[in-house]
């Protein structure tokens, strides 16, 4: 079942050339002097990082959320996020963070650790509850360096760019970082493809899942690759970027068949979108300093969630 | 055939051994603690025993990829679970992820086979009605044949349920052996895990007693559970009555 795709792939065709034009300054590139260039240069990178990094966000929450048959797991949970943000928190504390790809470079080491330690684990045990047990651990740790790193900062500055830095933002993002975290996250999400026939054993429970010949450690590995690569280029590029691994499988969900496999593809897409419309967002609300997309999205994400809570629990009461 | 060849487990299974024949209903039976799960799960290869092996046709199961595992054996856990509200049909297709390959071939290799599969064992738990329904709208005894038609659904040489008969009540209990029959009778071999003393003397060509990780006694239910037997391995003073086929135990 494949409905969602099309009419997702639809709503992207529209929004991302209306993201372009919207701004605090609307353009019209008929009469906007530069017009190619603003786009060219700064809003079309813009709007493609927000797919690719939405994508990614929408592709890992709906494996996580399969693997741990769980409707409230959340990519952030096997502690890459946090681990790719404690490297790019680094990046500014050692002073490094304005050289160019320093900062996506020190997030990316610091997931690639948090995949390493996590690979060790894997290692061990085939079990869900360790594993996952496991990636929590290293994601409270990561974030208790993280606030150690920031609360020894240097200097004034670099914690409020720390501060700042760990909202979430595609603000003057340019081709450099589409072209450092576009493939990256496109291998990921293909890792994620491939894990989908394990996660769908999983919905019958491990010990099913086996006898339906899923092999734990692959699956694992797989996960790890996924998540890794679609979680940990999201934040070397953006930063935290809350609840669109939450909120988009649990939308998407009712429109395919509910099987893990089949809502990995319309989960990327619909993050795509929901990251490519709240960043459009940002940029038009009349505020005085534009609003952080990590932070919108919690906004926005936040009552939603709970709206949808509260319906599925009447339903099911 | 599938045999337990000597299996010790940890402290639940001690040099257990037994040849199985397909064609019938066996049954493993024995009290609380007595290793049945634990022997269910080392026979589907589930679990690598400590000692001793699981052969299916003489290869070590061991030695089998988990996917030509998967696709000779069919198994279904004490507890089943279902992650997600699928349908029944979804369900039921799960059971055929050991047949298909990776993600971009799922739609096209052997399509029409795990069609036809899925249809068969859609048949044979009598759940047509039902196939686009989800599984929170089944009654627990649909919900029971859904889950064996899942395990079908692989045509697998063997089924191994652990105590598919639990939760149900008696008429669900005698609709699914009956339905598991036909499928002995169609050359698969059936290993069922029972509690219920009653329905595996009626019910079971062979029966299999385990108690305290030994096995007791293996044959036809009326020697394996004689009287001898029940006083021996759960301490009742108990006494078969009704004609053979309609037995019912009497305590005393």
């Amino acid at each position: 079942m494949r409905r969602p795709v099309p009419i997702l792939l639809l709503a992207i065709a529209l929004a991302l050339p209306l993201s372009l034009l919207a701004g605090r300054v609307w353009l019209d590139p008929a009469t906007t002097p530069n017009a190619t260039v603003i786009l060219a240069e700064l809003r079309l990178p813009r709007g493609v990082l927000a797919l690719v990094v939405g994508a990614g966000l929408g592709a890992a929450g709906a494996a996580m959320q399969g693997y741990l048959r769980n409707p409230l797991a959340d990519p952030g949970l096997f502690g890459i996020a946090p681990g790719a943000a404690l490297g790019a928190v680094l990046s500014f504390w050692l002073g490094y963070a304005a050289q160019p790809y320093a900062l996506p470079a020190f997030a990316l080491v610091g997931a690639g650790g948090a995949m390493a330690l996590l690979s060790l684990i894997a290692g061990r045990g085939n079990s869900v509850l360790l594993f996952t047990l496991a990636g929590m651990m290293i994601a409270s740790l990561a974030g208790a360096l993280m606030s150690l790193a920031i609360s020894l900062a240097p200097n004034p500055f670099a914690m409020s760019e720390i501060v700042t830095w760990l909202m979430g933002a595609l603000t003057d993002r340019s081709w450099s970082d589409v072209w450092l975290a576009a493939p990256l996250i496109v291998i990921g999400i293909a890792l994620l493809l491939l894990a989908g026939r394990g996660l769908d054993a999983l919905t019958l429970g491990e010990e099913a899942a086996r006898s339906l010949g899923m092999e734990p450690r692959a699956l694992q590995w797989l996960l790890i690759g996924g998540v890794g690569l679609t979680v940990g280029s999201g934040v070397a590029v953006a930063g935290i970027i809350g609840f669109v691994g939450l909120i988009v499988p649990h939308l998407v969900r009712p429109l395919t068949d509910r099987r893990p496999s089949s809502l990995i593809l319309p989960s990327a897409l619909a993050g795509a979108l929901l990251v490519l419309v709240a960043d459009m967002l940002c940029r038009i609300l009349p505020l005085a300093s534009e609003l952080r997309l990590g932070i919108a999205l919690s906004l926005i994400g936040a009552p939603f969630f709970l709206a949808l809570l509260l319906r599925i629990r009447r339903e099911t009461v | 055939m599938l045999c337990a060849d000597n299996i010790t487990l940890g402290d639940r299974l001690d040099g257990v051994s037994a040849g199985i024949a397909p064609g019938r209903i066996t049954a493993i039976c024995g009290p609380n603690g007595a290793g049945k799960s634990s022997l269910l799960s080392v026979l589907a290869g589930l679990i690598a025993p400590d000692a001793g092996a699981a052969e299916l046709d003489t290869t070590p199961i061991a030695d089998l990829s988990p996917r030509a595992r998967a696709r000779a054996i069919g198994y279904l856990p004490q507890t089943p679970e279902v992650a997600w509200d699928v349908t029944v049909e979804t369900l039921v297709d799960l059971g055929r992820l050991a047949w298909r390959g990776g993600p971009l071939a799922k739609r096209r290799s052997g399509g029409a086979d795990d069609a036809a599969a899925i249809e068969t064992a859609l048949d044979a738990m009598e759940l047509q009605d039902l196939r686009t329904r989800p599984l929170s709208r089944l009654s627990g005894g649909e919900r029971s044949r859904a889950l064996m038609a899942r395990v079908l659904a692989g045509a697998p040489q063997w089924i191994l349920a652990d105590e598919p008969l639990a939760n149900l009540d008696l008429a669900h209990q005698l609709a699914l052996l009956r339905l598991l029959r036909r499928e002995a009778d169609a050359a698969r071999g059936v290993v069922l895990v029972m509690h219920d003393l009653a329905l595996a003397m009626n019910h079971a060509d062979e029966v299999l007693v385990l108690d305290e990780g030994r096995r007791v006694a293996l044959g036809e239910p009326e020697t394996a559970l004689s009287e001898n037997v029940l006083r021996e391995v759960w301490g009742v003073d108990a006494r078969w009555v009704g004609e053979p086929g309609s037995r019912a135990l009497a305590l005393r």
